[in-house]
């Protein structure tokens, strides 16, 4: 049965956003298998050895070590669990600040849609890593908070998917207006509204449930958006910040040990890379097959 | 069109005030200030002391009228000092800002002459073996960290192939404009890269749509090949909207250019932004993220109109709808 199911999905979908699915469960369920895995190698991800730095790969560190003898799978695996979650939670509260926002402008139309419009496009058009940069240097102390929560990795954390969120929102926008705007006159609307429904009611119970495609395909993509957000922010220095490793951040001091270690700058990207390609893939394909005009037309993958 | 313009030109400044207001905002909110630092200097302070000094600054004044003050500054060229730099800001935006232009310009360019001829390829054939291979292309493009793309050419060109410089502007030696090139290479092929495979896409769907309308068939049956159909009829109509993309386009280039300068060390506004970001000198930042956020609007203007003069079907009006 479950057979069945994939393989209708996979006809639905085609075999490369498949592939793309099977590559986004895999780095999910390694991520997740992180302690287990520290436990199988019998080693300890944050065990620094500094008399086994940049070790090559063997049989007890598979992909050799980095600059602090710290083994390499294990700091990826929970690199990966760091990165994937902030770029699902981020992507979701993106998405749903943008389906917010969209049906708003969708539904209410003229000058609450003018303006809502007008800003999505203002936010597009900034320059958003620059924004971002100097947004994620402000002192949250001094906003109230205390210096010890201040420095806490959840309100690090925290404070990295309200930053993506608040610049990731404007393309789900954008896709659930279009959706809001044509579903506003249909029939059902139409003898909602003449019920006397109030219009949240109406936008929220009877429009809402109509724009669940839109809205999925843009959390989608989203999820790609910010994991590349993310990672440059951390890459930088200003997203998630050691000891915690996230994929972007173990790049961080790769660059410097280019000539001596090229295998530490490549491993983490690739699986920053290998993320994005798949999530965009599946999201262009669920597009895709959820929008039949799309594909007549010929904008979509295949 | 004048009155269109005059209401986009308007649009712009209201974003970019809002955007200063929120930066100056957000100059309060950074770690440390100003008479802390003072205040460091001095261990016999007394708190009588920080009071007067504050008032000698102008901090004790409501948060507004300090603004409407260093607006007023802004607006006469004043934006402060840099204390990185111990500089003018003004004269450090001046200096690098022409480095950032040309880095943008030229990875333009590059995308340009690249995705052009690759949509090309891919539409004469839609689900064809090229299509899909440059749709491929297209998707690591637009799905590369940006960064991790800079370190893979720095190891590919610099370190395994020893080309290209890892980063800099010129050789320790001095050079010529040749050299001065090589070091250009990789941070405008960084740059290109996720603009060349949005360019493509584009540019792709539109032209396939054009291939399918009735001028081209008229041009077809008229006799004329295929070279000039594509060239002559359905290209023109389908770089349009790749027009009003590379407006949009211009804010993602300026955040590529702060990751390409950095990671390349090239002394433009995106690697100041983040070298005073990293170096409390937020004065420096704010400004330099004015700058960058007005040429980017200023560059969607341009976009806008020369949609406009291209395309005379399209009539721009003072109070455009939803």
């Amino acid at each position: 049965m479950i057979g069945g199911a994939i393989g209708g999905a996979t006809r639905r979908l085609g075999p490369g956003a498949t592939l793309a699915a099977a590559i986004l469960v895999v780095l999910a369920l390694a991520a997740a298998a992180a302690p287990l895995a520290e436990r199988v190698l019998g080693l300890d991800a944050e065990a620094v050895d500094l008399f086994g730095r940049l070790a090559p790969p063997s049989a007890e560190h598979l992909l050799g070590t980095d600059e602090l003898g710290r083994d390499l799978l294990l700091r990826l695996l929970y690199g990966g669990r760091v990165s994937l979650t902030v770029g699902v939670v981020a992507a979701v509260a993106a998405s749903a600040i943008g389906t917010a926002v969209g049906l708003a402008a969708g539904y209410l139309g003229g000058r609450a849609d003018a303006l809502l419009m007008r800003f999505a496009d203002g936010v597009i058009a900034l320059p958003l890593l620059p924004l971002l940069i100097v947004l994620a240097a402000v002192d949250l102390t001094k906003l109230g908070l205390s210096p010890e929560a201040a420095a806490s990795e959840a309100v690090l954390l925290g404070r990295l998917v309200v930053l993506v969120a608040l610049v990731g929102w404007p393309t789900t926008a954008r896709l659930v207006r279009a959706a809001a705007l044509s579903l506003r006159r249909r029939e059902f609307v139409e003898a909602a509204r003449t019920l006397g429904y109030s219009p949240l009611r109406i936008a929220v119970r009877h429009v809402l449930p109509n724009a669940a495609a839109p809205i999925l395909v843009a959390t989608t993509l989203a999820v790609g958006n910010v994991v590349l957000f993310e990672s440059v922010l951390s890459f930088l220095g200003l997203g998630i910040r050691p000891p915690t490793p996230s994929w972007g951040n173990m790049l961080t001091g790769a660059q410097e040990l280019i000539w001596e270690s090229p295998r530490l700058a490549i491993w983490p990207g690739v699986l920053i890379f290998a993320t994005v390609v798949s999530v965009n893939l599946l999201g262009d394909a669920l597009r895709d097959a959820l929008d039949p005009r799309s594909r007549r037309r010929g904008t979509g993958g295949e | 069109m004048l009155r269109y313009l005059a209401g986009r030109l308007v649009q712009a400044l209201v974003v970019l005030l809002l955007l200063s207001a929120v930066a100056y905002l957000l100059l309060g909110l950074m770690p440390g200030d100003p008479i802390d630092l003072m205040v460091g200097a001095d261990p016999r302070i007394t708190s009588e002391d920080i009071a007067r000094l504050k008032a000698l600054q102008g901090l004790d004044r409501p948060l507004w009228e300090r603004y409407l003050h260093w607006l007023g500054a802004a607006l006469r060229g004043d934006l402060g000092y840099s204390r990185l730099y111990t500089q003018p800001v003004l004269d450090i935006v001046a200096e690098r800002m022409p480095r950032t232009l040309v880095l943008i310009g030229l990875a333009l360019a590059v995308a340009l002459a690249v995705a052009l001829p690759a949509a090309m390829v891919a539409a004469r054939n839609p689900g064809g073996l090229l299509d899909r291979g440059v749709n491929l292309l297209c998707f690591a493009g637009i799905s590369v960290p940006p960064f991790w793309l800079a370190l893979i050419l720095i190891i590919l060109f610099a370190v395994v192939l020893g080309w290209l410089p890892a980063g800099g502007t010129v050789s320790a030696d001095g050079g010529g404009l040749l050299d001065r090139a090589a070091h250009l290479v990789l941070p405008v092929a960084t740059l290109a890269a996720a603009s060349v495979a949005a360019y493509t896409r584009h540019l792709r769907a539109a032209l396939i749509e054009a291939l399918g309308e009735d001028y081209v068939r008229t041009a077809r049956s008229k006799g004329l090949s295929e070279r000039v159909v594509t060239m002559r009829h359905a290209l023109r109509n389908a770089l349009l909207p790749v027009v009003t993309l590379l407006g949009l386009d211009l804010g993602s280039l300026v955040s590529g250019a702060l990751v390409t300068e950095t990671m390349f060390a090239q002394p433009g506004m995106g690697k100041t932004i983040y070298d005073a970001v990293m170096g409390n000198d937020y004065n420096l930042a704010l400004v330099g993220l004015l700058v960058a956020a007005a040429a980017t609007l200023l560059g969607n203007l341009a976009a806008d109109l020369a949609y406009a003069r291209l395309d005379p079907r399209i009539v721009y009006r003072a109070e455009p709808g939803a």
